[in-house]
């Protein structure tokens, strides 16, 4: 049990009637890059937001590090309404803050790129270091804590450094090309410092010589951050190139996992949605 | 680093001299004079809007409850300041109130006359400060939770209901109902006014350039981004408030200095959204912008534009059109043409030192030459 980073138990999501995510399981093991895939409104966002907090599922759980860190039985009306399975395993309710599971570790970016605007690329880093600050608000403004601050714009500069962008650190992070903007997000959520990384289709948008520059990105930043990343992607070069186990979901329900070349002979996923290829 | 070098250089002479200069004036000129009434009013206008300004502009918090706090200020003020002989008359209605001490006649006994009436002074400013950060704190509590207009109706609500609740004869003992509270010491001078306020705007200043106000700044732009990152919501959003509303209380206080007596009335919305106004004026994320604002808003509200009400402006008499009220109607048109050539206020969010930097027009010309 220890050595899964993250587990997803038995989670359900369920909005209404719609199930988007139904009753999902998978482990992710320390230092892994696993992938998760699946046509378009399969469910794979809405279980990165169960896993960050930004939802509540409506049944299941999410173990962290060993710990369980999300719980919840369907309530109130969904009582009646819930189609999922596993009813009532789950007596507890477990509902941290988004800002609280990343302060356990685990960071996250988005699909459609989400950085602060009027902020410089440096500031948008070290933003995101507040949430490892000691210091309270009136020796934060009274400068009694010189030396954490300086200790944190010395690691954002490493940061800034490591993914290449310390040459544009004081321009405003919106000016930046696309391709930079993905790895000032990816920047951002490394000043967290975590232990999980969430990708939220990292390569949404780029042409094939940035997706496969961001491919060996992601496996420098997982050896020098000792990292485990758990990534959505539709470029399947990127995913079949570096994960080492990937899942597969169609309409919320998890259809396959395996090895990248186990899912590529898999003909489930085939037929829902990798397609064959033309010139196969 | 040069740069940041002279722009610090730059911004503390342009500091000194100001302060300077309103000494000067407070050693020549009488108390009454209307330059010193524009610097006292201007000055506590300053610091409310640059309160305001901390939750609205940088905080991105839209919240219209500024008067409600500053009324609890100034209240507290009045009543923890007048002295005992004189509350029999103030209270006459109310058997001379149920208060019956005086924190700067308490001070003056331990630390002598002047240093103890104005340690006294500063102490009842302090406590109407703490008075509105607990209620931002309780107000904040259900109102937080709600976002853009929402959040601001019901702190406009808040502050309407805060002050029929003062003018409520029950409270008279303390509150003097709807009567006056006067006679409380005051400071006669402006540089009193301005070393006060300058030092909180300057605690300000820091605190939006530290850690916690660059976590209300990405609160600002992106809310889920921010909670993403770890940035609790709720607490950060609670803390801007308290701290915006302390300023606030402190400024009202320092409002009731300037008045001389204090009422409920003045503290309807109005006053609120002449606060919100100079925020506008100014420049949304720009302290430097509602300072400007303000000082250009009481001098032309109080002095430039006095005349169009009685009859003579700029050498020009004309009572048959500069009647009660038109004063208003060129303030009206004035701040017209100000939103609509400065879209993004006076500043936009550029502060004091960013006035050193080329403009960037400048700057693409030299481009293009390139």
């Amino acid at each position: 049990m220890s050595d899964n980073v993250l587990k997803i138990e038995n989670a359900t999501m369920q909005f209404g009637g719609v199930v988007a995510v139904d009753n999902l399981n998978l482990e992710i093991n320390q230092g892994e890059i696993v992938a998760l895939i699946g046509p378009n409104g399969a469910g794979k966002t809405t279980a990165f937001n169960v896993v960050t907090g930004v939802y509540q599922p409506t049944n299941g759980a999410v173990w962290f590090q060993g710990e369980k860190i999300v719980e919840n039985h369907p309530q109130g009306k969904m009582k009646k309404l819930y189609k999922g399975e596993h009813d009532g395993e789950y007596p507890h309710v477990l509902a941290p803050t988004p800002d609280k599971i990343t302060q356990m570790g685990m960071a996250r970016t988005f699909q459609n790129i989400r950085l602060w605007k009027s902020q410089t690329v440096f500031d948008n880093v070290l933003i995101a270091k507040h949430c490892r600050t000691h210091t309270n608000f009136l020796s934060a403004a009274l400068r009694l804590n010189r030396k954490e601050e300086a200790e944190q714009r010395r690691h954002v500069e490493e940061l800034l450094d490591t993914v290449g962008l310390l040459d544009v650190r004081n321009e405003l992070a919106t000016s930046l090309p696309y391709g930079k903007q993905r790895r000032l997000e990816i920047a951002r959520a490394l000043a967290t410092e975590p232990k999980l990384l969430l990708l939220d289709e990292p390569a949404a948008g780029m042409n094939p010589q940035e997706t496969d520059e961001l491919t060996a990105f992601i496996g420098e930043i997982r050896d020098k951050f000792h990292l485990t990343v758990f990534l959505i992607e539709h470029h399947m070069d990127l995913v079949m190139d570096i994960s080492d186990r990937i899942y597969v979901l169609d309409f919320g329900k998890l259809i396959a996992e395996g090895t990248p070349a186990e899912i590529q002979n898999n003909q489930r996923v085939i037929d829902a949605y990798l397609g064959v290829a033309e010139d196969a | 680093m040069t740069s940041t070098k002279k722009k610090t250089i730059f911004t503390a002479a342009v500091l000194l001299i100001l302060l300077a200069a309103c000494v000067v004036v407070d050693l020549t000129l009488p108390g009454y004079h209307i330059v010193v009434t524009v610097i006292k009013k201007a000055t506590v206008y300053s610091l409310v809007a640059v309160s305001m300004n901390l939750l609205n502009g940088f905080t991105g918090l839209f919240s219209l409850g500024q008067a409600g706090f500053m009324l609890l200020g100034a209240y507290a003020y009045g009543v923890l300041t007048i002295p005992v002989a004189k509350r029999a008359s103030v209270y006459q209605y109310f058997d001379g109130g149920a208060i019956k001490f005086s924190l700067p006649e308490i001070f003056s006994g331990a630390l002598g006359d002047t240093v103890g009436t104005v340690a006294g002074m500063l102490a009842a400013l302090l406590v109407g400060g703490i008075l509105a950060a607990l209620m931002a704190y309780l107000i904040g509590l259900p109102v937080l939770r709600l976002k853009s207009d929402y959040l601001a109706i019901a702190t406009l609500g808040f502050a309407e209901i805060l002050r029929a609740f003062f003018q409520w004869n029950t409270l008279g003992p303390i509150t003097n109902g709807s009567n006056l509270l006067k006679s409380y010491p005051t400071f006669s001078h402006a540089t009193p006014y301005v070393i006060l306020a300058g030092l909180m705007i300057a605690f300000i200043v820091l605190l939006i350039n530290s850690t916690y106000g660059r976590a209300f700044k990405a609160i600002r732009d992106d809310e889920v981004a921010a909670e993403a990152m770890g940035i609790n919501l709720s607490k950060h959003k609670r803390m801007a408030f308290i701290i915006s509303s302390f300023f606030a209380g402190i400024g009202g206080g320092m409002m009731a200095m300037y008045m001389g007596t204090i009422a409920a009335a003045p503290f309807k919305s109005t006053l609120t959204y002449e606060i919100l106004l100079i925020v506008v004026i100014g420049g949304i994320g720009s302290i430097t912008g509602s300072i400007l604002a303000s000082f250009l808003y009481i001098f032309s509200s109080e002095w430039l534009l006095r005349g169009l009400d009685s009859g003579k402006f700029l050498g020009i008499s004309a009572p048959a059109i500069f009647k009660n009220g038109f004063r208003m109607v060129v303030l009206s048109v004035v701040i017209m043409c100000i939103v609509l050539f400065f879209r993004r206020g006076l500043m936009g969010d550029k502060e004091l030192p960013d006035l050193l930097d080329r403009r960037p027009k400048k700057r693409k010309k030299e481009a293009a030459g390139k």
